[in-house]
């Protein structure tokens, strides 16, 4: 008996009792649609965080102040500020195959123009900063090297917070109180968007570093550095070789746990997408157990309907069908009930996922991949949950069948 | 002649059934119920016959042994020639397939299926399969032979008792079958249709087509050749049928005594 005949009959047997067909179906679609949705927006909360992770800059290795034990309290990375300016100047000297570096400080301070005010992060950074974050200027000019050495008041301000205080009106020339410390404007930032903590990276200020430690915050350590690697392959040495100039600026002795932490752009973005793969899996656990479900509803009616069948199937016998050509037949049946709800499911999961990123502006990614796995797994649970009844079925005695009221 | 010839004589017009103390026990529980006890019984190609008997007489658990349903459970049972003893489940279905056709007291016919579609059934599980057009054109003739050549369309609710028998003797005709079972083909039908069924048994029968039928009814035994009577699952009685009936004298009998009733009211 060839597969088309049984798949004609399979679908003949499915449209004779419709809502029960599609009430069956029901489980598979649900399953198969939370499936699609819930993958495709860890999908996309993946590709947005790379992306983030990616504005970052490039080759950046992050050199994070460190926890130090004091007294038995250990504090978290960054807790304490154990970079100084020291170690950050002769890692600039002294570390070779760097493009450039930069420390970061930061605080939050009132800023006002006129009679507009706003409080806003204030970064103190290094003149390389912006290029180690591929961060161009929209207009004016970044501060350079004197400014930084001899801690002048110059800004660079970010889309967003130049957008609040100047309106439409260009901000660069103008002077900017931070802290009520007249500070001169000479550039403005062009749009970065969010980070991957999901902070506005344009919502900002940058400064010297100098002039935000001697004016503004008072600091005197760093909070972290950023280093720029030259290219790709020399990151791995260049790490190498801060983690020993700073053990050893910090007369680490071997076998003490290091006061600072070195983290390449590579780890962090692995930190990341490895969060959000945790996501993916978790909500596409949830979603399978409701396919699991599906399934079982599947192999019920396919029982109902061996029963309901069974004088059909004893006639099928009688005129020389085979066990194998009934079991084909349910088995057929059964995939057919899977597939055709695992497609609804396709369907319906990718219009949430649109529905989703409409609405609430999650992004989305829908994977030919998630739906190759999704109809695969759908005839697979077809095939499962389906064998059993069809093999009653094939097993059952045709003089009984026959007979059967 | 000798004996090598008189073996090939013998080997070609071998009987379409050949039962050789044949038996069939059934174990319900502890007791061991002989369903058939020891039949021994032969049917020649072009045979008509009736098997009767009470119920509980072990004519049908006969008949499903003979249908290749059932395997027996003592003796020897060849279908044109092939012993079943020793066949699969598998190779009984191909058997069934091949050489027998069914057809059944509640003619079992799959409803929301036209005629022509379940007539073409048996052929959807034969071995050598015959293209779409050809399995068609073939359905079309068994229906023209029961006389039902403008109904292949119908469905099966759409069709009276005797026409759905029609459709179920035509899908029993379709694989060109050597034996042609009915399991009391008349028992839902009323007895202008009975006649007009056994019309069609008749004819096949003249056409050369061996038929066994199991019936209670000694009136629609009379339409066959053979009668064999079943008793305790023995055989007690087996004659050709001496008063025989036949359907087209038998109809139009029917008809008179109908316009006779129609004239006097």
């Amino acid at each position: 008996m060839n597969l088309l005949a049984t798949f004609r009959i399979a679908v003949r047997a499915l449209r004779r009792n419709t809502l029960r067909t599609l009430l069956t179906m029901l489980g598979i679609i649900i399953g198969v649609g939370a499936v699609i949705a819930m993958v495709s927006i860890g999908n996309g909360a993946k590709a947005q965080m790379e992306s983030r992770v990616a504005s970052l800059g490039q080759n950046v290795i992050q050199v994070f102040s460190g926890s130090v034990s004091r007294g038995g309290f250990r504090g978290g990375f960054g807790s304490s500020g154990t970079l100084t300016r020291e170690d950050y100047e002769s890692l600039r000297r002294e570390i070779s195959g760097v493009n450039g570096a930069s420390p970061e400080v930061r605080n939050f301070s009132q800023l006002a123009y006129g009679n507009q005010n706003l409080n806003s992060q204030v970064m103190g950074v290094g003149a390389d900063y912006m290029e180690i974050r591929s961060w161009p200027l929209a207009s004016g000019a970044n501060f350079t090297e004197n400014d930084v050495r001899n801690a002048n008041k110059v800004a660079l301000i970010g889309k967003t917070t130049a957008d609040t205080l100047f309106g439409d009106s260009d901000p660069v020339g103008q002077v900017l109180r931070i802290k009520s410390a007249p500070f001169a404007i000479v550039g403005l930032l062009s749009a970065k968007g969010t980070s991957m903590m999901g902070s506005d990276q344009d919502d900002v200020v940058l400064v010297p570093y100098t002039s935000a430690m001697r004016r503004l915050s008072g600091d005197t350590t760093f909070r972290s550095i950023m280093v720029q690697a030259a290219d790709k392959d020399t990151i791995p040495q260049v790490q190498q070789q801060i983690i020993d100039l700073l053990r050893q600026r910090h007369r680490i002795v071997d076998g003490r746990e290091d006061d600072f932490m070195v983290r390449t752009q590579q780890e962090i973005s692995d930190f990341a997408t490895d969060s959000a793969k945790i996501m993916t899996y978790l909500l596409a656990a949830v979603a399978s157990v409701s396919l699991i479900v599906g399934g079982i509803g599947i192999m019920n009616i396919m029982l109902v309907s061996v029963t309901e069948r069974t004088r059909e199937i004893g006639l099928r016998m009688a005129v020389g069908a085979r066990g194998r050509d009934i079991l084909m037949q349910f088995l057929i049946e059964a995939v057919t009930l899977s597939l055709v709800g695992g497609l609804i499911g396709i369907l319906l999961g990718w219009g949430g996922a649109q529905l989703v990123s409409r609405n609430l502006g999650w992004s989305t990614l829908v994977s030919l991949e998630s739906i190759m796995t999704a109809f695969v797994f759908s005839a697979a649970i077809g095939v499962f949950f389906g064998f059993y009844p069809a093999r009653k079925a094939a097993q059952l005695d045709p003089i009984d069948a026959l007979r059967y009221e | 002649m000798d004996s090598v010839r008189a073996e090939a004589f013998f080997a070609l017009v071998h009987p379409v059934v050949k039962l050789e103390n044949f038996a069939k026990t059934y174990h319900t529980g502890e007791v061991d119920v002989h369903a058939v006890n020891g039949v021994s019984l032969e049917i020649q190609p072009g045979e008509f016959v009736a098997i009767m008997g009470a119920s509980g007489s072990g004519k049908s658990t006969m008949m499903n042994s003979i249908g290749c349903l059932d395997r027996p459970s003592g003796g020897r049972y060849m279908l044109d020639g092939v012993d079943i003893g020793g066949l699969s489940r598998d190779e009984l279905a191909d058997l069934r397939n091949q050489k027998i056709g069914f057809v059944f007291q509640g003619f079992n016919l799959l409803s929301r299926t036209s005629a022509v579609e379940n007539i073409e059934l048996p052929l959807l599980y034969a071995r050598n399969k015959l293209r779409g057009r050809e399995l068609r054109e073939r359905a079309l003739e068994v229906l023209a032979l029961v006389g039902l050549g403008d109904r292949g369309g119908h469905h099966p609710n759409q069709l009276s008792g005797g026409q759905q028998q029609r459709v179920a003797i035509a899908r029993a005709l379709i694989n060109e079958p050597k034996l042609l079972l009915a399991d009391e083909p008349t028992g839902n039908l009323d007895t202008q249709t009975s006649i007009e069924i056994m019309g069609i048994f008749q004819d096949l029968n003249r056409r050369g087509m061996t038929i066994i039928m199991v019936t209670h009814e000694l009136d629609i035994a009379r339409y066959c050749l053979r009668m064999v009577v079943m008793r305790d699952g023995r055989i007690v009685r087996d004659e050709p049928v001496t008063d025989r009936l036949d359907a087209v004298t038998e109809r139009a009998k029917l008809q008179q005594e109908h316009q006779a009733v129609q004239l006097t009211s």
